[in-house]
């Protein structure tokens, strides 16, 4: 048996579906002093070195099955004091407050909403746009975040999201995009970092922050 | 700078093959499907879409074996459509790496099934795939209609019609094939596909008749796709998905490049 203890990446799983992908793209970047683990269990989620909390799906049940769950605790302790990181409907769930559903809150991590885009979103030009905003858009980085490392300064990342995230701290945001209006993608805050695009999906760029993610510090 | 145009390759599997497609009766071998899939990751795919045509549910289990192995490895999203019935099925491909599931024919036998499905998994990996022929004749406002059994039998259902109700839903996409096209070479059914395109507002992927990468252009120029879908152009190798997209490109069409 090693004596010598890997490091974890805990991926929260509360029921929302499919964290394969997840997962997967990990091990893909995973050095082997590195052990990815998908758990509900508060105790591991405690003991990891580094916690990905997805997202998928809609916010109501996302923070309904967090909260049935037992997971808030968790994630909150985990967001104070390790590398965290958040994707798609998980930025959502650590603002104040989403719109969809009819007004849900959330864990209040970060200040600030989640808005819908709406069915009748247009371009600047008055171009229609489509609802969901799915494909593959560029980011603009709006801090330098050790995240962002080895990452093109705006390289594109596959989204699929028809609601999106106004900041309340401008000072938080660390990407923006750009579909009808420049809205925020990524947000950063010590050891915290979300954003809304799926780095599983987004081949090579996607794969790289989830390898910087793997050897975060937690420092900005 | 914003969204981009997506090209999609699609694999029709048969036997745990790619085939060239459902509507040739020459079925030709275009090879393993894992191989296949990494081949268009590496060239830029920006997703790929997987047909299971296989007659027999026995084979199934082949198939998810075959999406475990393509989504260990490829790191962009995959769709996989063919067969799909039930909430079962639709779990047993989300489970094995799916990131979006395509609903043809159970649609039309059982709309609810739609509402059902985006309702449990989210419209986000809802994929409606519409089978769509030109019904009216020279002279007439033009009218398409949904046909089952790879474009044998009528419906007598409005193609436009069933997108929007589709959308209505719960579908997160919709994959429309023109059953006229499909297999010709002869491009896309820009009718159908902009009429669809300007009547729902979530993304339509074109779909059935590429023979040319002019035809792509035409497909989100002219018939105002968000993506466009093609098999046998990318197969055997007349042309890489990265040559599309500098075509795309250079026509004006945002792309990932």
């Amino acid at each position: 048996m090693s004596t010598e203890k890997k490091a974890t990446v805990a991926v929260i799983d509360y029921g929302m579906g499919n964290l394969h992908s997840v997962a997967k793209a990990l091990e893909h970047v995973a050095d082997a002093n590195t052990q990815i683990v998908v758990t509900s269990d508060p105790a591991v989620i405690d003991a990891a070195d580094r916690v990905l909390l997805p997202g998928v799906g809609a916010i109501r049940d996302c923070i309904a099955e967090m909260k049935k769950q037992g997971l808030v605790p968790a994630i909150q302790k985990a967001m104070a004091e390790k590398p965290f990181l958040a994707i798609c409907v998980g930025i959502q769930s650590l603002m104040a407050h989403s719109e969809e559903n009819g007004g849900v809150d959330c864990l209040n991590h970060f200040e600030g909403n989640a808005l819908f885009f709406g069915n009748d979103h247009k371009e600047v030009d008055g171009t229609k746009l489509k609802v969901p905003h799915m494909g593959w858009n560029q980011v603009k980085h709006t801090m330098d975040h050790p995240l962002w490392e080895g990452i093109e300064d705006g390289a594109r990342f596959y989204f699929v999201h028809s609601y999106y995230v106004v900041a309340g701290n401008k000072d938080e945001v660390a990407g923006t995009c750009h579909y009808g209006h420049d809205f925020c993608v990524a947000l950063a805050r010590d050891n915290v970092f979300a954003v809304q695009f799926h780095p599983e999906k987004s081949h090579k760029d996607g794969l790289q922050l989830y390898k910087n993610f793997i050897h975060w510090d937690g420092k900005p | 700078m914003g969204l981009a145009k997506r090209i999609i390759p699609c694999l029709d599997v048969d036997n745990g093959r790619v085939v060239k497609g459902v509507q040739f009766v020459d079925i030709r071998d275009a090879g393993d499907p894992v191989e296949v899939a990494k081949r268009y990751n590496e060239q830029g795919a920006d997703e790929i879409t997987f047909l299971d045509i296989t007659a027999s549910s026995d084979d199934r289990e082949t198939t998810v074996h075959m999406v475990e192995a393509i989504a260990a490895e490829v790191f962009i999203p995959l769709t996989v459509g063919g067969g799909i019935r039930t909430c079962d099925d639709i779990r047993r491909m989300l489970n094995a790496g799916a990131d979006k599931v395509g609903i043809n024919t159970a649609a039309v036998f059982n709309p609810e099934f739609v509402r059902e499905a985006a309702e449990r998994f989210g419209s986000q990996c809802i994929v409606v795939a519409i089978d769509a022929k030109k019904v009216s004749a020279e002279g007439e406002p033009d009218k398409w209609e949904i046909f089952t059994h790879g474009g044998r039998k009528p419906t007598g259902l409005d193609a436009v019609e069933w997108a929007k109700k589709m959308v209505d839903l719960g579908a997160g996409e919709i994959l429309l094939t023109s059953m006229d096209r499909d297999g010709t070479k002869n491009g896309f059914d820009l009718g159908v596909t902009r009429a669809i395109s300007e009547a729902v507002h979530v993304p339509v992927i074109a779909s059935g008749g590429v023979g040319n990468l002019q035809h792509l252009v035409d497909g989100v120029i002219e018939g105002k796709a968000d993506a466009v879908l093609a098999a046998s152009i990318f197969h055997f190798g007349e042309h890489s998905i990265q040559e599309a997209k500098e075509t795309m490109q250079a026509a004006g069409i945002e792309m990932r490049l």
